[in-house]
């Protein structure tokens, strides 16, 4: 197989957020220390539970939150405060919510038209409609849908125009904020097969955060694991969902119910114990320890680092 | 009942399913799923349940009718506001505090002649002057300052609330604290002292419309811009607020959009219908400031009338002409009134929560 190239590479990523409590200012560490790379035409699936920092990290990406250290490297170039309007011709975002996304005064023309307008994508009005309803016929919505509101629409279709919305720039790589968490399951599997084609069919890379294991397997080439803020194991789909190497992701496959009873009788469900640690309070050494069934001291003492177990599976575990 | 005959019917009290129920649609029933209402923007449904509102729509044609009269009669009425009367060329001393309708003796005479002479609808003042023409000149006054306080107040509350929502932090900090200052303030007696030190201040040259209007107008719009726009700017910074709150702001700064962009093309339209709302809201409370300052002497210059400095004239013949003071005072109370109740009938329409 062709090694591709390098489109995204994110070093040391860190995103604290001040949170006051009375006089002091604590830092909420959302995201601290990620890092990963995402090679052209390739998704990424990134997982893990509410609250642990995922889709803080895709918004940093596109920088809509200033990230407090690292570099994100795309293109060959570093993505700054200063490029980043140009940049964001080349990576967008398709959001969670269908119904909060879409601004409820404007035409679904007007919505899609709207990246175009930004960067001066036409030259006449005419050439504007075009695009939009090229556009739209990508993402599979009518021609005569242009002039409606998005609140006519259903949720899935919502969910189209906002893709719709992040295509107009045809750009290189999007990042898919758990896009198919809002719809029903009939409507995620059109919308992800929807992904799918378009990957095909324009190339563009993804980086598809959900907390739906299989969701994220079925679409991505890699999945990335997160806890706490950090990333604790990134493998290869097939390879995570065969050999998971990390306590925490072992925990979370089998928690994914299998539609056979005979296979969900035999298997053991790996319940943790307690809840997860505050991200003002957390833990010192790895984050995952105090629920952890395998932790050691050096467990307490040191954070684990992702270490290469060959073939590219990296986990960031000193048990394991 | 039974359309596609290759179903069989079902049986009376037969626990079979009734085939034919499950019979595909024919191309008529089909079209009955489909959308035929024209989409609706918001602005037309709210225009649409605005005229639902009998007290929304008999406000909008007491103003029609008060807006049309102000136009339309100083072109019919033969008289001008500052005219004193007179009959062929000779002033009419006799037309001094005439009764609705009545004519002078001069007057009189002159019709008996063979003469025409437009009625005194009103009456006159006690300067000779056609009373029906100084109240439609008075009103247009008292519109004219409601209307561009109001929008001196939108102006200036709509750019420095969306500045201070929008940009939050600091800048928000500073504005607010700055609002909280000048809510603290007199505005009365900040109106008062600004008409005295204004008209030393400056001189208009006579003749053009800032001259007529006098330095307390003005001192009244300067007033209205620097003070009154506090409430505004809260009004629309908590609706900013609330409104960056939702995921298409995100989109929009995704999409690489500028604040200018955003507060312009999705904030501002989203609190639209809170602005004109409290924008006609705002316009009889003008309006009543403008009468009571011209009441108390503090309004525009004679001969200049108001509907305030009409009823304040008005006040010293109380007892022999009470019509003076219920002819202004009735356009008052018409003009705020309608007003008032066509703000609230939009705030009814617009508001998606009272939707039904």
């Amino acid at each position: 197989m062709l090694v591709s190239k390098t489109l995204l590479e994110v070093k040391n990523l860190k995103q604290y957020f001040p949170v006051k409590s009375g006089f002091k200012t604590i830092p909420l560490k959302a995201v601290d220390d990620v890092s990963f790379t995402i090679n052209e035409g390739e998704t990424l699936g990134l997982v893990g539970e509410s609250g642990c920092g995922k889709t803080t990290v895709g918004r940093t990406l596109l920088h809509l939150y200033e990230p407090t250290a690292g570099e994100i490297i795309f293109d060959g170039e570093k993505v700054t405060k200063k490029n980043i309007n140009r940049m964001r011709k080349k990576m967008q975002m398709v959001f969670q919510d269908p119904y909060s996304s879409l601004d409820p005064r404007m035409t679904v023309e007007d919505i899609i038209g709207e990246p175009l307008d930004v960067h001066k994508l036409y030259s006449n009005r005419k050439e504007r409609r075009e695009k939009v309803l090229e556009l739209m016929n990508y993402v599979g919505l009518n021609s005569e849908h242009a002039t409606r509101y998005a609140h006519e629409f259903s949720g899935g279709q919502r969910q189209r125009i906002g893709i719709a919305r992040a295509l107009a720039v045809d750009p290189k790589f999007i990042v898919c904020d758990e896009p198919v968490s809002a719809l029903d399951v009939s409507i995620q599997a059109q919308v992800i097969n929807m992904f799918e084609d378009l990957q095909a069919k324009l190339g563009v890379a993804y980086l598809f955060i959900a907390h739906d294991l299989l969701v994220v397997h079925h679409i991505s080439k890699r999945i990335a694991v997160m806890y706490l803020g950090k990333i604790v194991e990134i493998a290869d789909s097939d390879d995570l969902n065969a050999n998971p190497l990390h306590p925490y992701t072992q925990s979370l496959l089998s928690a994914i119910p299998i539609p056979d009873p005979n296979i969900t009788r035999s298997r053991k469900r790996i319940v943790l114990e307690g809840d997860v640690p505050s991200p003002l309070n957390m833990p010192t050494g790895c984050a995952f320890r105090t629920r952890c069934p395998y932790a050691t001291e050096q467990c307490a003492k040191e954070c684990p680092t992702l270490t290469d177990r060959g073939n590219g599976h990296m986990v960031a575990c000193f048990n394991k | 009942m039974n359309k596609n005959p290759e179903y069989p019917k079902k049986k009376f009290l037969s626990a079979q399913i009734d085939l034919s129920k499950f019979a595909p649609a024919t191309e008529e029933e089909k079209r009955q799923q489909d959308v035929m209402s024209e989409s609706v923007t918001f602005f037309k449904d709210g225009m649409r349940r605005l005229f639902k509102n009998p007290l929304a729509v008999i406000s909008i044609v007491l103003l029609s009718i008060v807006i049309l009269t102000i136009i339309i009669a100083p072109m019919i009425v033969p008289y001008g506001y500052e005219e004193m009367l007179s009959v062929n060329g000779r002033r009419d001393k006799g037309a001094k505090n005439l009764a609705p309708f009545e004519y002078s003796e001069a007057e009189q005479k002159f019709i008996e002649e063979g003469g025409e002479r437009f009625p005194h609808i009103f009456g006159t003042d006690e300067q000779c002057r056609d009373y029906f023409i100084r109240v439609v000149y008075g009103t247009r006054i008292s519109l004219v300052v409601g209307i561009f306080a109001s929008l001196i107040v939108l102006i200036i509350g709509m750019l420095i609330g969306s500045i201070s929502g929008y940009f939050g932090g600091k800048v928000d900090l500073i504005i607010m604290r700055i609002v909280d200052i000048i809510y603290s303030l007199p505005d009365m007696l900040i109106i008062i002292l600004l008409s005295v030190v204004l008209n030393e201040a400056i001189k208009f040259k006579p003749g053009t419309i800032l001259a007529d209007l006098g330095s307390n107008m003005i001192s009244i719009f300067i007033v209205f811009g620097c003070l009154y726009w506090v409430s505004m700017a809260r009004l629309i910074r908590g609706q900013i607020l609330s409104i960056k709150e939702n995921e298409y702001i995100l989109a929009a700064r995704s999409i690489g959009a500028k604040p200018g962009r955003i507060i312009r093309t999705h904030i501002l339209p989203n609190c639209l219908s809170v602005i004109i709302i409290s924008t006609a809201l705002q316009v009889p409370s003008a309006i009543f400031t403008e009468s009571y300052l011209s009441f108390i002497g503090l309004g525009v210059k004679a001969p200049m009338p108001s509907l305030g400095s009409l009823a304040n004239a008005a006040r010293s013949g109380l007892q022999s002409y009470p019509h003076k003071l219920i002819f202004p005072a009735i356009v008052i109370c018409l003009i705020v009134l309608s007003l008032n109740l066509l703000g609230d009938g939009l705030r009814d329409a617009f508001d998606p929560k009272l939707k039904k």
